[in-house]
This record gives C-alpha cells, sequence and structure tokens, in this order.
C-alpha cells in the first residue's frame, strides 16, 4: 500500500483528523491532527514504513497553530518516504508522545522540547538533550534572539 | 557504582558523556549525555543565506564534510528546481567516494587505536593525508572545504589531480591488504570484536539506525542504490553487508564498502569529459572569476550574489545521501526569501549513538569502547 492509502483506509474506518496533502514521486505528505496521530504513525508502521528518520519542530510565528512537528519514516528498502505533519498552538503547546512506538523517538523529541518548548505527553523522561538542564528559554524559536541572551564578557580595560 | 565516562575520554571520540551504572566491570545501565558539542547550527542556519549555510554543514560530521553539503546542496536544489551540469555531478561523485574512504580510514585508525593496535592509526592517516592533499587541491581546505555549492562546485579540477586520484586509487588495495593482513584473523581483534555490541534489524528500524550498522545486520540499504542521486544508478559497485549485526562485521562492512567506493572513483574519472562545473545562471552560480575586470554583467552579478544572495521559491524539500556514517538528510524550509526558514540536518550519528546503550547493556566495560568505536559517531553529527 502507498502512504495515501494508509490514510484512506484510516478515514474509511472513521478516523477524522488525517489527510494526505501531498505525494510526489515517491514522497508523500501527511496532515495529522494531534489526536489522530498516534494511529496515523501506526498504521504508517504497520504499512512498512518502519524505518525511523526524523523528528523535528518548526516555528510558524505567522500561523494560529504556531508550531508543527514533522516526523519521516521510510520503507527499509525501497524508496518511499512518508512525513506527518502535526501543528499545535503556543498556548497549548501539547503533542502525544510516541515513544513506546518508535524508540528512537525519545531523543528527537527531548530536542523538540529543549529547543522549541514543544511538550510531548506521555514522554519518559522530558527533559533537556542539547542545552544545559539550567538553560532558560527554546532558542530555535524565532522571537530568539540568533546570537543568544547570555551577556558576553565586561570588556576590562586596566 | 555510577561513573563518567568522558566528556573528555580519548575513546569516546569527542565530547561524549556516558553515565555507567556498573557492576564491577558488567554495564548495568548506560545513559549517553549529548549536549557538548552543541553550536547552535539550525539556528545559525536560519540567519546565513543559502550559499553561506553551505559552509556550516562542513562543520557538522566534520570527518565527512562532502557527505554533508552534498545532501544540503540537493535540498536546496530540490526546492529551485536547479541541475547541476554533468561535470559537475561526476566530480561530486568523485570527492563523496574519496570522502567515504577519508572517513572510513580515521574510523578504522581511531578503532583499531581503541582496542589497541595503536600503529594502525598512523598507516590510516597517512593515506588519508592524500585524500585530504586532494581536498586541499581542489578547495582550498582539508577539513571544511564546502567544495559542493549550489548549483555546482565550487572550482574545477587543478592540473594533475586527476592523476593524483588515479594513482591513489592504484595505491589503495595494496594498503587495505595490508590493514587486513594484521587485522581480519587477528586473535585478539576478533576476540574484542566478534559478538561485541550486537544489534538486530527491528532495533534499527525503531532507532532509526542507517549506514554501516544496519548493513553489517543484513539490510542491503543505501540511499545510493534506493534513491539515487548523481547519476549513482549508472556507476557499478556493490553494497556489502553481513550477517550478525556486531561488531566484527560492522569492520568488514567498512573495509568492503572502501573497496566499493574505489570501484566508483575510477569510473568517476574514466567519464570526467571537460565541462562547465556549475549551473549556467549568474543569479545562482558565480560567474568566472576573470570576467570580472573586462563584463559589467559579470560584475553585477557577483555584488549581487555575494551581498543578497537569491531568493529560493517557497516550499519544503528534504534531500538524503548515503555517508559513510548512515543517511545524511537536510530538511530545509524557505520562505521564499534568501535564507532558510528552517535549517534541519538530518545527522546519521545522531539516531546511531541513541541506538548505543542497547548493544553494551550488559556487557563489560572494555566492550564499550569496542562497541563507540565501532558505530563510528562523529559528535559533530551528534550535537550540531
Amino acid at each position: 500500500m502507498s502512504a495515501a492509502d494508509v490514510v484512506e483506509r484510516l478515514r474509511a474506518a472513521g478516523r477524522d483528523g488525517v489527510e494526505l496533502v501531498a505525494e510526489k514521486g515517491s514522497e508523500s505528505r501527511v496532515r495529522s491532527s494531534r489526536e489522530a496521530l498516534r494511529e496515523t504513525i501506526q498504521a504508517l508502521l504497520d504499512d512498512g514504513f518502519t524505518l525511523f528518520i526524523d523528528l523535528f519542530a518548526v516555528d510558524y510565528p505567522a500561523r494560529d497553530e504556531r508550531f508543527e512537528v514533522v516526523y519521516q519514516f521510510s520503507r527499509l528498502t525501497r524508496p518511499e518516504r512518508v512525513f506527518v505533519h502535526v501543528a499545535a498552538p503556543a498556548d497549548d503547546l501539547h503533542v502525544p508522545s510516541v515513544t513506546d512506538l518508535v524508540a528512537g523517538a525519545n531523543w528527537p523529541e527531548r530536542e523538540a522540547y529543549d529547543l522549541f518548548g514543544v511538550v510531548f505527553d506521555g514522554h519518559p523522561n522530558l527533559t533537556r538533550l542539547l542545552l544545559p538542564d539550567e538553560w532558560e528559554g527554546h532558542p530555535l524559536r524565532k522571537d530568539y534572539p540568533t546570537r543568544g541572551t547570555t551577556p558576553l564578557a565586561p570588556i576590562v580595560t586596566e | 557504582m555510577v561513573i563518567n565516562m568522558g566528556p573528555q575520554h580519548p575513546a569516546t571520540h569527542g565530547v561524549l558523556r556516558l553515565v555507567l551504572e556498573l557492576d564491577g566491570e558488567i554495564v548495568r545501565s548506560m545513559s549517553p549525555q549529548i549536549g557538548y558539542l552543541h553550536t547552535g547550527f539550525e539556528k545559525s542556519g536560519e540567519a546565513l543565506r543559502f550559499q553561506q549555510a553551505c559552509t556550516l554543514t562542513d562543520r557538522m560530521d566534520y570527518l565527512s564534510p562532502h557527505a554533508n553539503n552534498l545532501a544540503y546542496v540537493l535540498a536546496v536544489e530540490k526546492l529551485m528546481g536547479v541541475e547541476p551540469p554533468p561535470r559537475a555531478q561526476v566530480l561530486r561523485v568523485l570527492f563523496a567516494e574519496l570522502g567515504r574512504i577519508a572517513s572510513h580510514l580515521v574510523w578504522l585508525g581511531t578503532h583499531a587505536m581503541d582496542i589497541g593496535a595503536m600503529g594502525l592509526f598512523f598507516y590510516c592517516f597517512r593515506e588519508r593525508e592524500k585524500i585530504l592533499d586532494m581536498v586541499e587541491a581542489s578547495a582550498g581546505v582539508r577539513l571544511n572545504p564546502s567544495y559542493f555549492r549550489i548549483g555546482g562546485v565550487m572550482r574545477d579540477l587543478p592540473p594533475g589531480l586527476e592523476q593524483s586520484m588515479r594513482e591513489f586509487a592504484d595505491e589503495l588495495p595494496e594498503w587495505i591488504r595490508s590493514y587486513r593482513a594484521l587485522l581480519d584473523r587477528n586473535p585478539i581483534w576478533r576476540e574484542r570484536l566478534v559478538g561485541i555490541g550486537p544489534i538486530d534489524r527491528a532495533t534499527c528500524e525503531q532507532y532509526g539506525v542507517t549506514g554501516p550498522i544496519l548493513r553489517a545486520t543484513g539490510v542491503a540499504r543505501d540511499v545510493r542504490k534506493i534513491s539515487p542521486y548523481l547519476g549513482y544508478e549508472t556507476y557499478e559497485f556493490d553494497v556489502p553487508t553481513f550477517e550478525n549485526g556486531d561488531s566484527y562485521d560492522r569492520y568488514r562492512v567498512r573495509l568492503a564498502e572502501m573497496e566499493q567506493s574505489r570501484r566508483i572513483v575510477y569510473q568517476a574519472l574514466d567519464r570526467l569529459e571537460p565541462g562547465p562545473i556549475a549551473v549556467d545562471d549568474w543569479k545562482v552560480a558565480p560567474p568566472p572569476k576573470e570576467a570580472l575586470a573586462h563584463d559589467m554583467e559579470a560584475l553585477i552579478h557577483h555584488f549581487k550574489l555575494y551581498t543578497q544572495g537569491f531568493n529560493v521559491p517557497a516550499g519544503e524539500a528534504y534531500a538524503a545521501v548515503e555517508g559513510p556514517r548512515g543517511e545524511i538528510g537536510f530538511y530545509v524550509v524557505s520562505d521564499g526569501g534568501a535564507k532558510p526558514f528552517r535549517f534541519r540536518p538530518r545527522t546519521p550519528s545522531y539516531y546511531n549513538l541513541q541506538a548505543l546503550p542497547t548493544m553494551t547493556v550488559g556487557s563489560l566495560v572494555a566492550d564499550v569502547i569496542a562497541s563507540i568505536g565501532s558505530i563510528d559517531i562523529v559528535l559533530g553529527d551528534v550535537d550540531r
């Protein structure tokens, strides 16, 4: 089956909130609601998109649902890839964790929490991954300055 | 007892901190703590123009800069609908494969050194020096070349470089034979690697482990074969796989890959025809430097390219290549401007390292050293 077929089957079974938004060559793009996310991912895994490739967040400040989390899976020895996009607003920045479905999602979810502030509900250990634990703020957000917020050391002239 | 291995430790191959819970010599749990080399590439990428961001890519997996460059420029070219000319494609293949050999030489030298075969470090780095000289001759820089640019490559090969590449490829089998003579059936080598750090296919799938680690479990996944780029479908090469998924099989995979890369290097050298090395669009690739002295158009385009850059059509694209450590990919989002809106590297060592605890829990501390070496991670790749 293709990713498009997987989406069709989910919708036919009554699952709302999943839709195929693009299909080009061997790449498919699926948009999912947060409620449908886990079921969508499980269905794709069951269909043979078993190789976990990536998981990351994007900040679109101009959108109502400002943050987007993108998941990528591939077939193991075939070229087909599927991207799953999930959106969440800044004032309810929660996305269901998929670490129990995909063991490799553990670190990338922590990273998205660390750098964007996305809270993955159900993650076993949602702590910062790359930045020190005591860091404040989420640097990859668009409103975080590129050069950071830590003040430079004072220039001493004597 | 809970101890720290790292972040400063010669065998972690970078600033990696492993918190080990030990029962004597046996590892009961392992928790990698990363981020010591995090320098914010993804944030910097958003502040640089598309051509400038190429320089960031060299510095992630700094032992295979060409592979990183390649994934990035392919992603941007996909968004722009730009196709580099044939000579540029062949040059990219040449350096991608020479880069693979160089990376595997570093892996072998450092891995052998960790296990105790210290002399091999010097042999492998001696061979690698020749490749670094070639990279320097082509791009001016040994380690962070940014040789691949959007639209083609930076500049053409200087005279004599093709011959050097051919000579290197001629000499390589003798060197590989000498490494194998020292290691393949060496009882100490086998004792330290056979059955050590095992991983199976299902765990690889779950964690996104790709590259030689996956191929050592028997899966013939190589992006060059499955989703070919740069015309790899027209080159003859094999994808070596082995069955046991342990450190010894990972060793065998990488040595076999060096031989396959050598095959591709010969084929690429044979099909190198004279021609342009970048797309003929001065809004994307710069005009030749000599033209600036007498051609106003060239001067204007050069000026605009290096001060304003070019706009990339809005959209998002992912491009993947088979790097020495696994699948390197770039997910680039453009908002139609001159800078990436989102610059997301998919770096193989990050995923490969996450699976390390599954390979080492229950083993001895010494096996942790062997396993880390055998998964061939680069911390720049892990932390970005």
